[in-house]
């Protein structure tokens, strides 16, 4: 059985793309950290709240997926650049793999991750389709 | 910085050991590195290993422990270093500043890895603890999806080709056909890498390092001590280490791996060395597009220039500046914590004359070992 | 003061396969089958989408529509014949999904096809009485056929979030009336990965009786006739059954049609009527009048009365429609669907 607190601390984040930044200097973290690495003891960290947009920076299709992706794959990852400046590892949905472009710009929505076996619970977070046209 | 010598090197082949255990691997590589350089057991002061997951390759910590008691090396102290892919190269690190601190004199450091014990869905879902567990592994993301990453952006920002990538490929196996340690003795083309299955595009099964047991140990001594016991040692005379942000998606320029960039500054200005002056190297090719990444970074060629050159042979035996003659990790294997040592034991052999086949006429030599997607790396420079 | 609908929203997953594709592989006749059930293709989830992903997508429409701050939400009640888990509420995975957590309560239904409107019913006793600002209901499903049972050409994915108020109303609810037997026309039981059904024992003793109990009762409660509605809403298992309730019920065609999307995105379950009601309220203009009523097999029927307000002309261009998802699509084959929806034993 999976670790059951370690996936439970990481829901806010998960579900909602939420993350922190160092009043002090601006730099946003997410997944959110309870240091800034530039002002370390002088950071003074609040929480951020995420839109949701961004763009694909570069992308791949796995075609050899870990334990628990076997179903899915192939499946595309890709980074994705947040509006707000940072990166995230993400899954791409909704598009085939022709169509990921890197540039191309992406919206989340809220998806099954992956989950812990039959019996086990199921872990929901983040993905990314592509943007309707604004 | 002061020199180190290197007195004795010693490795196991590469390969699927069935019949080796994690143990019986690094006594093997052990045994040979003191024979080479005739030492006593008596003479160790001390045992420096580089594993990346004896826990869950072989349900065993305590590694230290275990390859001290099982090398008959028992009471001198015993230290096991880890970082992921840069387990080895940190290792020698940890010697070679055991030494210069004046702790030691003679120490013996080796890197072990026993990958084929259990099924390969096991072996890559350990390999993607390298990355972040929570925020790249657990979003589905494997080891050779971040260098995929790379890749493309790689290609989309210089104009990298997919050919140029093969090429690293072709040039290392023709390379391992000299190395008769090496896992692989096949030579292979552009098209069979082209052809070969798609593990993470671009990336093909052909251009990743594969699932390796194997065992690779130096002997290191001060300079002084060295003497006693052979005439014409190799020494490291510079070591460079830098870490940087474990998740691929934190770092500044995924198509520059910085922790590399830093390592070889220090490892450079310890030196009193420039990237020219390196006339053989062994680099961290646990995909082709690490070995791309490898050589811009230590400054072998302009930053976006690492494809054009290894297409126009510069990296080859016989080229300006000859790359991974051993067949790097790609066509020698890839026990991962063994690997930073294991290139270490080339560059000497090279600055020897004794890479038989593969020779290179050299007198400074480097080595460049790379930790997950590029949060660590350490560079060592090696000369006659 | 009046409750209703501050907000709505729903979520209809892309991928479709058509009846001809499901029969090729059953040999049926896809003429017959398109022909009686009145419906061309349903709506399938992704392999990462479930009843949960759907509440949460239609949940975070709705409160796009509500304009209000999820934290002054005080309840959450999510129906669904395929919740994710049988002991564990989808309700607060919805919750924490769009941060209206902690200060409410929770909960999840279970009336097969009506649980989302028994989620409506008691988010209005909650906020008539003042025990709560706001509530949110929703009915989300991705409904399960057997394979080679005629359930498979009509189980399909989707659902609908209502948040429910007192004050920025696109709609106020008249009043609501329910009709409750003990019908066994439809159940699973635990453990089961599929549900049992009558055969034509689902038609007159359940679906006709509880929906025309409830449509009429309602009517009969408010002194209302069908010709005092401008649409009516009713649960669609199938394109047939809806259109012959509402016949006999004396409504019109173009009352009824607006309503009607099983035939391209099939029987939603727990989103069904809901979904129904989205459609219309994104056409329909203030001052007309609804009458929505579910279905619930075991058996039930919700009834509503529901008048549409002005806030709806501003408010219903802040979120996609339904027209918008249905339209969003991409059709799969028989092998594909059956990989989805987990049929193939790994």
């Amino acid at each position: 059985m999976s670790s059951i607190p370690r996936f439970w601390r990481n829901m806010k984040s998960r579900y909602n793309l939420i993350g922190k930044r160092c009043t002090r200097c601006g730099e946003i973290y997410f997944p959110p950290r309870n240091f800034c690495s530039n002002c370390r003891r002088r950071g003074e960290l609040e929480e951020v709240q995420h839109s949701g947009k961004g763009e694909v920076v570069s992308y791949t299709v796995i075609r050899t997926p870990p334990e628990g992706f076997e179903r899915q794959a192939p499946y595309v990852m890709a980074l994705v650049k947040l509006d707000e400046g940072v990166m995230v590892t993400t899954q791409i949905v909704d598009v085939s793999p022709e169509e990921v472009e890197i540039g191309m710009r992406v919206e989340s929505v809220f998806r099954k991750i992956q989950e812990d076996g039959e019996a086990g619970l199921i872990y929901y977070g983040f993905k990314f389709r592509p943007a309707k046209e604004e | 910085m002061k020199r180190v010598a290197v007195i004795g090197v010693g490795l196991t082949k590469f390969g699927e050991l069935w019949e080796t255990s994690f143990s019986q691997l690094f006594v093997e590589a052990g045994a040979m590195a003191i024979n080479d350089a005739g030492i006593d057991g008596s003479d160790i002061d001390a045992l420096y290993v580089g594993n990346m997951s004896g826990g869950r390759f072989v349900d065993q910590e305590h590694i230290s422990c275990l390859i001290a008691d099982h090398a008959g090396l028992t009471p001198i102290p015993a230290t096991r270093v880890e970082a992921a892919c840069a387990s080895g190269g940190l290792a020698i690190r940890q010697g070679v500043m055991s030494i210069l601190s004046g702790f030691h004199d003679v120490v013996v450091v080796g890197g072990v890895e026993k990958m084929t014990d259990v099924v390969t869905e096991k072996t890559t879902q350990t390999l993607a603890t390298a990355s972040d567990s929570e925020w790249e592994a657990f979003m589905g993301m494997t080891f050779p999806g971040l260098y995929a990453l790379i890749a493309r952006r790689h290609m989309h920002e210089y104009g990298t080709t997919r050919e140029q990538l093969a090429m690293v490929s072709v040039k290392n196996h023709e390379n391992a056909m000299h190395n008769p340690y090496a896992q692989f003795h096949s030579k292979i083309t552009v098209e069979d890498v082209l052809r070969s299955p798609l593990v993470a595009d671009p990336l093909r099964l052909l251009d990743c390092s594969p699932i390796t047991d194997g065992a690779a140990c130096v002997v290191l001594a001060s300079e002084e001590k060295a003497r006693e016991f052979v005439d014409n040692p190799v020494y490291i005379t510079g070591s460079g280490q830098a870490s940087s942000t474990i998740a691929l998606h934190d770092r500044k320029k995924i198509t520059v791996t910085d922790a590399t960039v830093n390592a070889a500054k220090e490892a450079y200005a310890r030196a009193k060395r420039e990237p020219r002056d390196i006339q053989v190297a062994e680099v961290h090719d646990a995909f082709t597009i690490g070995e791309i990444l490898a050589i811009e970074g230590l400054g072998f060629v302009e930053i976006g220039k690492g494809g054009k050159a290894t297409e126009e042979g510069e990296t080859a035996i016989g080229g300006r500046i000859p790359v991974n003659t051993s067949g790097g990790l790609k066509a020698k294997g890839h026990p991962v914590g063994a690997t930073g040592v294991a290139q270490v034991v080339e560059i000497v052999l090279q600055l020897r004359g004794e890479a038989g086949k593969r020779q290179v006429d050299a007198d400074v030599g480097l080595t460049h070992n790379v930790g997950g997607s590029g949060g660590t790396a350490v560079v060592h420079i090696l000369e006659k | 003061m009046k409750v209703g609908i501050t907000g709505y929203g729903v979520y209809i997953p892309r991928y479709r396969i058509k009846v001809e594709e499901i029969a090729r592989v059953w040999g049926g006749n896809a003429e017959v089958i398109k022909a009686s059930l009145k419906i061309a293709e349903k709506a399938v989830p992704a392999l990462d989408e479930d009843a949960a992903t759907i509440a949460v997508e239609a949940a975070r429409n709705a409160l796009k529509r509500a304009q209000i701050d999820a934290k002054k939400l005080g309840a959450i009640y999510v129906g669904s014949e395929s919740h994710p888990y049988v002991v564990k509420p989808t309700a607060t995975i919805v919750a924490a999904a769009i941060q209206a957590t902690p200060d409410l309560t929770a909960a999840d239904y279970e009336f097969a096809c009506k649980a989302g409107t028994a989620g409506v019913q008691t988010c209005m006793g909650l906020v008539a009485s003042g025990m709560i600002e706001y509530g949110l209901a929703i009915g989300a499903d991705t409904a399960q056929g057997a394979p080679g049972d005629p359930l498979e050409y009509t189980a399909a994915a989707g659902g609908a979030a209502f948040v429910i108020g007192r004050d920025k109303l696109v709609a106020s609810i008249e009043a609501t009336y329910s009709y409750t037997t003990d019908t066994p026309d439809f159940w699973r039981r635990e453990g089961q990965a599929y549900p049992r059904h009558g055969g034509r024992f689902t038609g007159l003793p359940a679906y006709f009786k509880h929906v025309y109990s409830a449509a009429h009762g309602l009517m009969a409660q408010l002194g209302l006739e069908p010709k005092d509605f401008d649409y009516a809403v009713f649960h669609q298992p199938n394109g047939k059954f809806p259109r012959v309730v509402a016949k006999k019920l004396g409504f019109t065609s173009e009352q009824v049609e607006p309503g009607i999307l099983v035939d391209r995105i099939g029987n939603t379950y727990s989103g069904s009527s809901l979904l129904g009601f989205a459609k219309v309220l994104d056409i329909a203009k203030p001052g007309d009048r609804i009458l929505i009523t579910s279905f619930g097999s075991g058996a039930g029927s919700d009834a509503f009365a529901v008048v549409v307000e002005d806030a709806i002309e501003e408010k219903r261009s802040l979120a996609p429609g339904v027209e918008d998802f249905i339209a969003r699509k991409e059709y799969i084959d028989y092998a594909t669907y059956v990989k989805l929806r987990k049929k193939i034993k790994v």
